[in-house]
């Protein structure tokens, strides 16, 4: 029988990062409220990203007006998949994805079928602020969807797997891969369903993995082990989450990657409000890694490249215990 | 670090702010800390509204008697700009005068009497002990006819006034009888009608108007009561009922005399009631309310009776603040809305808790139904919710009405909750269902309730309406803890359950 609740004590010698610890330490000291329209609209991330030559999924066009809508059917002719979400949009809500065409009609990435009339009363959704965090405005976005790659095959159900990693004060200190599930309906959060695996730091192998709370060993749907995911190229991809620090001057940020195929690692989005999830994939809390830099007195002037290259000689060896510790 | 002292300084500041002043206030206003020690006051106001078009008016209000059976007028007081005023009459037909030589437009006045509750039977005056024929209207043959038979089956079965009283009021209230019938339809008053009856059969009987005394009840009217006189005294019978005696929370306004209102000089005249109940101990409520200390002059008991019921519902509303703050930062509660748990529990208090949960929860579901098949219609988002008001609005309609035919009231007690609040849960509860699955809207949904039922479970406690009212400094007590909880940086409860997994690395 499993013990339904952990005591305090057991969750202080983890080092667990509580919400309240969180919103009063960490988002209300670093994260300045002017910023926060920059990360949560994710046009004005794009855009921004754009600018500071971080990679993200193509913007083909933006809907901004109701009266858009009734011709959309002209601006979409000539894109066989993409992707539409609200700008404003939160935890992966509003999101509809379409990755192919079957006669007059569009392919959802689940497989159903739907109109141009389903795409519009989506977008007026979208306009009217269904999906936006105060039910304010929003506008919509069209972008390219992502090529699946190959390194997640068979560890995904529909939705395309993502990398959250926490960046604080400029230096990643924890990662994770949230695998969509039939059970979170090809969504990757996690309190839906999704499977989150934990990452080491140093290399980007996995440390464990968890679904609703409890630890796992294989994918649920495809029923591969979890334990053999590798990611290549982590060190780029380290360096992506890195650089979105200098781009908002956000301390304290969950940055969301995806991996094209072609393109290699992609911004997705920005999250100033990241979830606490990440630390139970991780089996250790944030908080120790947290308060050491927050502790540095050499943080100002590093350039991105020194400070993935410190999170990942810092926080390596302690992954290796946790590995032992965990698996062992 | 010297930011973190100063706001704990200000947070003890303003404890001790409002701590001390409460104890200021008790000791020189001698305003009790626990309720239910003293006898109840009864603050009841009287205003009397009417149009003049110019020229001079009287209004004559009839007032209740300084003896009542259960109550004992302790003070009373008028307010009414521009306006000359007496009492005159004693006893049962005391009569408050205002009159003015030129007035305009609408007026208002103001009558109010503080009432102690008291074990007495009043002063049943043996004067007047007489039929008034006041009630002997004309009567068409039929009605005559109904009314001799009616009278003639009562005296069959009864001996004595009180009996006889009692087997009129039973054959003038039950559906079947034809003669009942024609006689109801006469008038709507079944206390007019019981009089006339009664003065036919040489009772003596007097026509009697009472106030249902409720707590923080604005816009009341008087009940039409009648009172026979048998064995040496007034007995009030409830024309509707058939009880004899007073209730414990009837006072007996208007017992003789004429009428209740007389205004001549303007048109459209009417009065209602207002009142209010305090636990302030009588000798000492003069010096609360005529004293000239700070205390007195600052505290809510200052204004008038309407504006005091509203007060003591909003200091009401910081308690239910804190709770929501403790239930989101402490335990870790999941509600829908940040404050929509408090205002779903000020709903509460008026409809009481069970009657409130299951209209409200009725509404919602119902809601829910609906609004699956406006999602449909591919609706703007603006429109749809402004549609699901106007839904709500015709549901609540529809559950009041049906549950009023089914013999409940408590139907219509759902009109207390916030349309619009209703209107945007139903909204997002919906999205949520959509989005998330029903366990997410179970969870969210629950947690509200769940928020709303401890709000009010505190917020009705006696000693809690007690302390806010007569002490609203203490709300500064409150506010230091709400802003401690502010910056509470542990463990909610919820993360104890949430991070479990913890146990097995």
């Amino acid at each position: 029988m499993r013990k339904l609740w952990v005591s305090t004590r057991r969750l202080k010698t983890f080092g667990m990062l509580g919400m309240n610890c969180r919103n009063v330490d960490f988002i209300n000291r670093y994260n300045p409220r002017r910023l926060f329209p920059l990360v949560d609209n994710k046009l004005k991330t794009k855009l921004l990203a754009q600018e500071y030559a971080v990679p993200t999924p193509g913007l083909k066009f933006v809907v901004r007006e109701q009266h858009e809508i009734s011709h959309i059917e002209r601006q979409l002719a000539d894109l066989e998949s993409f992707a539409l979400k609200p700008a404003k949009g939160s935890g992966g809500k509003g999101i509809l994805v379409v990755i192919g065409r079957r006669g007059d009609q569009f392919v959802r990435s689940s497989g159903a079928l739907i109109d141009i009339a389903d795409i519009r009363r989506h977008m007026s959704n979208i306009l009217a602020g269904l999906y936006s965090l105060a039910g304010s405005a929003d506008v919509a976005i069209i972008e390219d969807l992502i090529a699946f790659d190959d390194c997640f095959m068979g560890y995904s159900h529909e939705g395309v797997p993502d990398i959250r990693i926490i960046v604080f004060r400029g230096y990643p200190v924890m990662a994770m891969l949230r695998l969509a599930t039939a059970a979170s309906d090809g969504k990757a959060n996690l309190h839906q369903g999704a499977v989150g695996v934990g990452l080491a730091l140093d290399s980007g192998r996995c440390l464990k993995a968890v679904q609703f709370g409890k630890p796992i060993k294989l994918h649920p749907d495809t029923g591969r082990p979890l334990s053999d995911v590798g990611i290549y190229g982590w060190r780029d991809i380290l360096l992506l989450a890195s650089q979105c620090y200098d781009m908002t001057s956000l301390g304290y940020i969950g940055t969301d990657i995806v991996l094209d195929k072609y393109a290699g690692p992609q911004l997705l989005e920005l999250n100033a409000r990241p979830g606490l999830a990440i630390q139970i994939t991780n089996g250790r809390g944030l908080l120790p890694r947290l308060r050491h830099i927050e502790n540095m007195t050499r943080n100002r002037r590093s350039s991105a490249e020194q400070r993935v290259d410190y999170s990942m000689h810092q926080f390596a060896e302690e992954d290796s215990v946790a590995q032992s510790m965990g698996l062992g | 670090m010297s930011q973190k002292w100063t706001f704990h300084a200000i947070l003890v500041l303003l404890a001790l702010i409002g701590m001390g002043t409460a104890v200021l206030r008790h000791l020189s206003a001698g305003t009790p800390f626990l309720p239910g020690q003293e006898k109840f006051v009864w603050l009841v106001e009287a205003r009397i509204d009417f149009d003049v078009a110019g020229g001079p008016v009287s209004a004559s209000l009839s007032l209740p008697d300084a003896q009542l059976p259960g109550f004992e007028l302790f003070e009373e007081q008028t307010a009414s700009p521009g306006y000359g005023f007496t009492v005159t009459g004693q006893g049962d037909n005391r009569r408050a005068e205002w009159t003015k030589r030129d007035a305009e437009g609408e007026q208002s006045l103001y009558y109010s009497a503080q009432l102690v509750e008291s074990d007495s039977d009043g002063v049943s005056a043996p004067e007047g002990a007489f039929p008034s024929r006041e009630y002997n209207r004309y009567w068409e043959d039929v009605q005559e006819l109904a009314a001799k038979q009616v009278l003639d089956l009562a005296r069959e079965k009864s001996s004595s006034p009180l009996s006889l009283t009692r087997e009129l009021i039973k054959l003038l209230n039950s559906p079947s009888s034809q003669n009942a019938g024609l006689l109801r339809s006469e008038t709507l008053d079944p206390a007019q009608l019981l009089m006339q009856l009664l003065n036919r059969a040489d009772i003596p009987a007097r026509y009697v108007m009472g106030l249902y005394l409720e707590d923080a009840r604005r816009r009341q009217a008087l009940t039409p009561m009648v009172e026979i006189y048998t064995e040496q005294e007034w007995l009030l019978v409830n024309p509707r009922t058939g009880e004899v005696g007073v209730p414990t929370n009837l006072l007996l306004w208007h017992r003789g005399g004429v009428s209740v209102l007389d205004v001549s000089g303007g048109k459209n005249s009417r009065v209602y009631f207002s009142m209010i109940r305090q636990t302030v101990p009588a000798a000492q409520l003069a010096r609360v309310t005529k004293g000239d200390s700070i205390f007195s002059r600052l505290g809510v008991q200052r204004l008038p009776i309407e504006e005091q019921s509203m007060f003591k519902l909003l200091l009401l509303l910081p308690l239910g603040a804190a709770v929501v703050v403790f239930m989101r930062v402490i335990v870790g509660l999941n509600t829908s809305g940040t404050f929509m748990p408090v205002l779903i529990a000020l709903a509460f208090l008026q409809t009481s808790l069970v009657e409130g949960l299951i209209s409200f929860v009725l509404v919602v579901a119902a809601g829910l139904a609906l609004r699956g098949y406006l999602s449909r219609l591919n609706l703007l988002l603006v429109s749809r919710i402004a549609a699901l008001i106007v839904l709500v609005i015709f549901m609540i309609s529809a559950f009041s009405i049906i549950g009023y035919q089914l013999g409940y009231s408590a139907g219509m007690t759902i009109t207390f909750f916030p349309m619009i609040i209703i209107a945007w849960t139903i909204e997002r509860m919906s999205i949520l269902w959509e989005e998330d699955g029903p366990s997410e809207v179970l969870s969210q949904g629950g947690g509200s309730l769940l928020v709303a039922v401890a709000a009010y479970l505190l917020m009705q406690m006696p000693l809690f309406v007690h302390l806010t009212f007569n002490f609203p400094e203490l709300n500064l007590v409150l506010l230091a803890g709400i802003l401690a909880m502010g910056q509470y940086t542990g463990y909610k409860l919820s993360e104890l359950w949430r991070f479990r997994a913890m146990d097995d690395f």
